[in-house]
């Protein structure tokens, strides 16, 4: 995530040196093709693709590849939708269709990003991991000969012991809670918040935690819908379900055995404001069985944001509606038709469309008939109908009314294909007229309609509500969930964590005398490594008085020139954009506060361990 | 979940008549702000504030017995090959107890703040900062009374949303302010945020206090959404602080350049007095830095809120979409900071198009494109 590819150092340098400086635990990077043939560009290649470069730019287009399944309808999302907005762009339809933008989180170019993303993330990843495993096996990188050189530097004289002094160093880094190693040179190195590492590969494994999830939730999940009117029953199979879509590992032979009868259902709405008919509770009330004795029966309730869990499968409940309830009588009296038929909500309030079809209407004049209805259930009709037409104003039934045509003719059930329950297919129908004019009936509760041409009669008997359920089987779950954690914990280590480096020489000068020197190496995003080290300096010079000349000016360690040193886990590119100092303060001795300096030192996420 | 049935239409009402109140005062504080940087501009612009400098003066007075103490200076490389350094004194006969630390030859000063060293604005700027207090009082109680009027978050549409979105960046203004950060010039562009957030939501966004619908009776409201809105917050002052480093970053190019006012012929004293253009570009990445994990929270919990109400944690509904766009340009953005070529006005660019990605989540989204997250009341 964030300290990663720095640099690695140009020219003939100290190899020691280097190697202590690097703070990363990430390949370096080259810019152009090594080795011969075609080899060489594979790997070349490769490191292309496994840079942070080409990965920033990976990261970016998926960001934007996003976009489009937001702004265009999906096909997994609502198929509906999809089929209305081809219908109305014909020109573009094919173009888009070619570009797959139906589909875009399955496409070919969506998935291209992201596999290439995560396998540049793996090629990154897994060395770095290897390279982080040797680091915690290793000691902390040897001091560098020239401790000026390092970004973090001071150093002081003293009388006391140069050995002492190291050890006396070795103590108190140990006690910050560094890894520290005391070297033969006589020198201590020491290195902490390996945490920043272990957090940043945690999170880029997670990632890969959470692919599978998502990976073996595609393969193993299926998901069915239906709709249940109260007082009827469901069992969990595919004769039963509406529609079901499955999977590799999941077809409709897995469905998990269970079933369920629908007792009734409660839906309160806002009765007034500006959002008057806003649902605000529905619940299924139910009884369920598991397994094959359907007799045994356990109550529940089923809500939105409280789906039932059965076997292997959830039930939610994602909608509901109203079926008026009709008994169809033909010409002779017989009852060919009765019962409930859902209806299908249009609007907020309800406004339901659907059709009843008399499938055994039996035969009329000698003919054999059937029968198709085609209406509007309004469960608040309005009194000025004539002027709204048929529209709700409410969604609870209070004023409920069934509006009513009529079709005479072949249903065209019998042909033995699929039908929409929810469509009339008029082909081989004719529309009953009464004087020249379509026939329509307005019916409230208990009301009859003597149909035309001696057709029979219609009554409205009432209305039940239903209730429509998806049934779903996703495993995968837990290891999505897993990765997801886990991902926030490797995120809260590799952004909070400062990974850092100080090392500590006390050696005798030719006069005698002990020059102790402190370094440090840290990102250069906090100033904190500067102050853990005078934090230390002060600690240690407990151990080390500082001869008094010398705290006069500390800042001339002995023989050695006063560091210019360069940043060297900094990019140069720095340099270019580092903004110039506006002026130099008036006095030199003036030390200027840290402590409310403000926007240097914000809300520091990267104090933390 | 208990619901309790009706609205206290009282407490509704007294909701809205305390954001009211909270704007007007916002818009008082938003003027004390401005007068803040008028009077600053006037007084000459040093580069060491007052503060600084009675402080070096006490730093002098603690030397004096230098023979006792412990004294440590930290040489700092600087980013362009310049250094600083850091001095820590201690008392040896107090023990450890740190005099002072502090910085000298810095290569990015710091410039004073809006006020400059002029006290008639730092009266003023004090006086800012007490009425952004109040106004964040009445704010936090007309949000507080909203849930209390219907017995739940008061986070369930736009309006509500946007409301609680306003607090939270006033909260994190005044957080900065309470951990001692000098960051007072961030005030009159929070309050100009804060007011814009506010107007739509009273002029476009309004909705009656009411109960939810019940897609929204969960627990993970308090949870996915509440963090959803600290993040918006957070964020939202992470933004304006790059627009601010873009700013300063030009300015320093064209004071390099010899021109003398900064960038879009503002006032080159105004760009003085800001932070130099490294602290807020650091600041910018810390407040991001420390809410990407967070949005990274919020959006898990709404997965799993989403497989609790729709039987599946991920659709790609718009609103998850952009959640995660956003998420992927805040990464990029993380990603640029640490790579050659991309940090500074580059990685910035990316801040400003992930702060973008998060505001049309929220605007555009919910306006312009139904899914299932079409909670917004409104239009």
């Amino acid at each position: 995530m964030s300290d990663t590819r720095t640099r690695a150092p140009e020219g003939p340098e100290d190899v020691t040196d280097a190697e202590a400086e690097r703070l990363s635990s990430a390949p370096a990077e080259t810019d152009s093709p090594t080795g011969i043939g075609v080899l060489g560009w594979f790997r070349w290649m490769w490191r292309q693709l496994t840079s942070m470069r080409v990965a920033l730019i990976l990261l970016f287009l998926l960001s934007l590849a996003a976009i489009p399944g937001s702004l265009i309808p999906q096909t997994s999302q609502n198929s509906f939708k999809v089929e209305t907005w081809k219908a109305a762009h014909k020109s573009l339809t094919p173009i888009y269709e070619k570009l797959q933008l139906f589909d875009v989180y399955s496409s070919v170019w969506f998935s291209a990003i992201y596999i290439l993303l995560f396998v540049s993330l793996a090629g990154c990843i897994i060395p770095r991991t290897w390279q982080f495993v040797g680091v915690l096996r290793a000691k902390p990188p040897a001091a560098p000969r020239n401790l000026t050189r390092m970004p973090v530097y001071a150093a002081w004289h003293t009388d006391a012991d140069p050995e002492a002094v190291n050890r006396a160093a070795y103590q108190r880094l140990r006690k910050r809670g560094f890894r520290v190693h005391m070297e033969e040179a006589g020198a201590v190195a020491a290195e902490k918040g390996y945490l920043r590492e272990v957090g940043n590969l945690l999170f880029h494994f997670s990632l890969f935690a959470l692919l599978a999830g998502f990976a073996w939730a595609s393969l193993a999940s299926g998901q069915g819908g239906k709709l249940v009117i109260v007082g009827q029953g469901y069992s969990n199979t595919t004769t039963q379900l509406d529609d079901f879509t499955g999977s590799a590992f999941y077809t409709s032979d897995d469905l998990d055995p269970f079933g369920f009868k629908l007792d009734g259902f409660t839906a309160e709405y806002q009765t007034g404001g500006d959002q008057m008919g806003t649902p605000r509770e529905y619940a299924a009330h139910i009884r369920y069985w598991t397994g094959s004795d359907d007799t045994k029966l356990t109550k529940a309730d089923i809500e939105v944001n409280h789906p039932l869990e059965i076997g292997g499968s959830k039930v939610f409940l994602i909608g509901h509606g109203y079926a008026p309830v009709v008994t169809v009588k033909n010409a002779k009296g017989e009852t060919v038709y009765a019962g409930p038929t859902a209806f299908l909500p249009q609007d907020g309030n309800l406004t339901s469309t659907g059709v009843v079809k008399v499938n055994d209407y039996g035969e009329k004049d000698g003919k054999k008939t059937q029968l198709g209805f085609q209406g509007y259930f309004l469960p608040t009709a309005p009194v000025n109908f004539e002027q709204t037409g048929p529209v709700s104003l409410f969604p609870a039934a209070a004023e409920p009314m069934l509006v009513l045509t009529a079709y005479a003719g072949d249903l065209g059930t019998d042909s033995g294909l699929p039908q929409n329950v929810y469509q009339l297919n008029t082909q081989h129908l004719t529309q009953l007229k009464q004087d020249g004019d379509i026939a329509r009936a307005r019916l409230k509760p208990g009301q009859g309609w003597s149909l035309p041409d001696g057709y029979g009669t219609v009554t409205f008997d009432g209305y039940q509500e239903w209730a429509s359920f998806t049934v779903s089987h996703r495993p995968g779950n837990a290891i999505a969930l897993t990765g997801a954690v886990c991902a926030i914990l490797g995120l809260i280590g590799s952004l909070f964590v400062q990974r850092r480096r100080i090392w500590v020489r006390a050696v005798t000068t030719p006069d005698g005398r002990t020059l102790v020197e402190a370094a440090g190496l840290a990102r250069s995003e906090s100033a904190k490594i500067a102050e853990e080290l005078a934090e230390l300096a002060v600690d240690l010079q407990d151990d080390a008085p500082a001869t008094e000349s010398e705290s006069e000016s500390a800042t001339e360690p002995g023989s050695e020139p006063a560091a210019k040193p360069e940043a060297r886990a900094e990019d140069a590119s720095d340099a270019e954009e580092a903004p110039t100092a506006e002026s130099t303060p008036a006095s030199d001795e003036a030390v200027v506060s840290d402590k409310p300096s403000g926007p240097t030192s914000p809300a520091d996420p990267s104090s933390k361990e | 979940m208990h619901l309790a049935s009706g609205v206290d239409l009282q407490l509704a009402d007294l909701s809205n008549k305390l954001i009211y109140s909270a704007m007007a005062v916002y818009l008082i504080a938003m003027f004390a702000y401005m007068f803040e940087w008028t009077f600053g501009s006037k007084g000459a612009v040093a580069v060491r504030s007052v503060e600084q400098a009675s402080l070096a003066e006490t730093v002098a007075a603690a030397n004096e017995p230098v023979k006792a103490a412990k004294r440590v200076t930290v040489t700092v490389a600087s980013a362009n090959g310049g250094t600083t350094t850091l001095t820590r004194t201690a008392l040896a006969d107090a023990g450890a107890t740190v005099v002072t630390s502090g910085r000298g030859e810095a290569d990015a000063v710091d410039g004073p703040g809006a006020a400059g060293t002029s006290e008639k604005g730092d009266l003023v700027g004090r006086m800012a900062v007490s009425l952004t207090v109040l106004g964040a009082l009445l704010h936090a109680g007309a949000v507080v009374s909203r849930g209390l009027s219907v017995m739940r978050w008061p986070w369930g549409n736009m309006y509500e949303f946007s409301c609680a979105f306003g607090l939270t960046m006033v909260l994190a203004y005044l957080g900065l302010l309470v951990a001692k950060k000098k960051a007072r010039w961030l005030g009159l562009p929070v309050m100009l945020a804060v007011l814009l957030t506010l107007g739509l939501a009273v002029s476009v966004l309004y909705t009656d206090s009411e109960q939810l619908v019940p897609a929204l009776h969960s627990y993970w409201l308090a949870i996915h959404v509440s963090t959803a809105i600290i993040c918006g917050g957070f964020l939202y002052a992470a933004f304006v602080t790059t627009l601010l480093y873009l700013g300063k970053d030009r300015y320093d190019q064209r004071a390099a350049e010899g021109l003398t006012t900064g960038p879009l012929g503002t006032p080159a004293s105004v760009w003085q007095r800001l932070p130099a253009a490294s602290s807020l570009d650091r600041l910018s990445y810390r407040i991001n830095a420390m809410v990407f994990p967070l949005w990274t929270f919020t959006i898990i919990a709404g997965a799993i809120w989403a497989e609790a109400a729709w039987g599946k944690y991920w659709e790609w509904d718009p609103k998850e979409t952009w959640s995660f766009i956003t998420w992927v340009a805040y990464a990029a953005y993380l990603h640029a900071r640490a790579t050659a070529g991309w940090k500074g006005r580059k990685a910035a660019y990316l801040a400003l198009l992930a702060f973008s990605f998060y505001l049309f989540n929220f605007y555009g989204v919910n306006i312009f494109i139904t899914g299932k997250h079409s909670y917004a009341g409104v239009g």
